[in-house]
């Protein structure tokens, strides 16, 4: 299922932020060659362990839910792979309750599940997790307000500039239209890619279903030129 | 086909057990004799303490290498938990979360070939992380140079005494208090 005919119209008001949290005064566009910010941290092996992609092997036991496998490729704004760059997730377990002491919702805490994890993307840019499917939970933004299933990510490019945290959903979840979070952003084209894709062929039988995201970094990087590679 | 960006979202309240590390703040390597000390606030429009952003600092190291070095946020590979920096490597990242009160510090080594610290700022009710810069003192900077003096003052340090370096950052003016200079790359 898509999420066109998503309109601003049919839900609440999407989500401005919070208000005295926004800057006032237009960003200060930087055209400089030589900036820092061209470039980025790098990380490694010491860095993410082999097991940290696997969500549901961090506790002695099994968490609880639906068992996902999550996977994708995270490419420039040139269409060029990202490589050996860090992807961090964080989320609710089955239940829609995250480990954080200020999400009072109630619903169970699995001492199987943490909702944290980590990879590193390899030469064609792809990144791979195991998971479980987070619930839906209410917040605050407005009576009976419930935000649709979603995974938080955090993305690393070879520069600074593509820095992204985003989040991602699931096809065909029926508050997708009625989250004002979602609905934050401004396009219904854009919208949609943040949505994954249910993927029979990623799925493995008698074990977890498989869900395709792929990620574009937007923002440029000293290690390309228009020509290709510097 | 040039692909499109995928957006951003905001960061929400509950990134705290994924993205923090130990010793996040800490990017200078342990004991080194040059070490400074960057200290401030995230402030609202209230002037009211912001408690729940996350700053990240990417530098070039003190010799002018913007290549930086993997190892910010070592794992322990038996039990998976993690355990942050060998005390030795200079990274060049460092990612510190605010305290109740809203306020970071962060030690590192200055910066080599350019004045500044690069930072990202995340917090809930931001749509989108805001990118701004540290400037250790004035300097002869293209970005500096085409601020008016107000503006520009935002993003230069407040030298407590040596070594040490104030930067508050505010993500909307209070009326006594400028906003923060943030910046778009092109």
């Amino acid at each position: 299922m898509s999420v066109s005919g998503m309109s601003v119209s049919e839900g609440p008001e999407p989500y401005r932020g919070a208000l005295w949290r926004q800057p006032v005064n237009p960003l200060v566009v930087v055209d400089d060659p030589e900036a820092v910010e061209l470039t980025g941290p790098v990380f490694g092996s010491a860095d993410v362990t082999d097991l940290d992609g696997d969500l549901t092997r961090q506790r002695p036991g099994a968490p609880l839910g639906e068992r996902i496998t999550l996977t994708g490729r995270v490419l420039d704004r040139a269409g060029c792979p990202v490589r050996g760059q860090l992807i961090e997730i964080w989320q609710a377990n089955a239940a829609g309750r995250y480990a954080h002491r200020r999400d009072q919702h109630h619903a169970p805490l699995d001492p199987h599940f943490t909702g944290a994890g980590r990879c590193l993307t390899d030469d064609q840019g792809r990144y791979r997790f195991t998971t479980i499917r987070p619930g839906a939970y209410p917040w605050g933004d407005h009576s009976n307000a419930w935000r649709p299933a979603h995974i938080h990510f955090s993305l690393f490019g070879a520069a600074f500039t593509q820095r992204l945290v985003t989040q991602m959903y699931f096809p065909g979840d029926p508050l997708l239209p009625l989250d004002p979070i979602l609905q934050s952003v401004g396009d219904d084209a854009a919208r949609q890619r943040l949505v994954a894709a249910y993927d029979p062929e990623l799925s493995t039988p008698d074990w977890a279903l498989g869900y395709r995201w792929d990620i574009v970094l937007g923002g440029p990087s000293a290690t390309r030129t228009e020509g290709g590679r510097r | 086909m040039t692909p499109l960006p995928t957006p951003s979202q905001t960061i929400g309240p509950y990134f705290g057990y994924a993205l923090p590390h130990p010793g996040g703040g800490q990017i200078a390597p342990t004991g080194h004799p040059d070490t400074i000390t960057v200290r401030g606030r995230v402030l609202d429009g209230h002037g009211e303490p912001v408690d729940d952003a996350l700053l990240e600092f990417w530098q070039p190291a003190p010799d002018g290498s913007r290549a930086g070095a993997p190892g910010s946020l070592r794992r322990d590979p038996v039990g998976g938990a993690a355990i942050g920096r060998d005390g030795v490597a200079f990274t060049g990242f460092g990612r510190v979360a605010t305290g109740a009160d809203g306020s970071y510090v962060l030690r590192t080594l200055p910066p080599g070939g350019a004045p500044y610290l690069s930072v990202c700022v995340m917090a809930r009710g931001l749509l989108q992380h805001l990118f701004t810069r540290v400037y250790l003192g004035e300097a002869d900077d293209p970005l500096l140079s085409s601020l008016d003096a107000r503006r520009r003052a935002t993003l230069v340090a407040e030298r407590e005494r040596a070594g040490v370096h104030r930067f508050d950052v505010r993500l909307q003016g209070d009326g006594a208090h400028e906003e923060t200079v943030f910046l778009a790359f092109g």
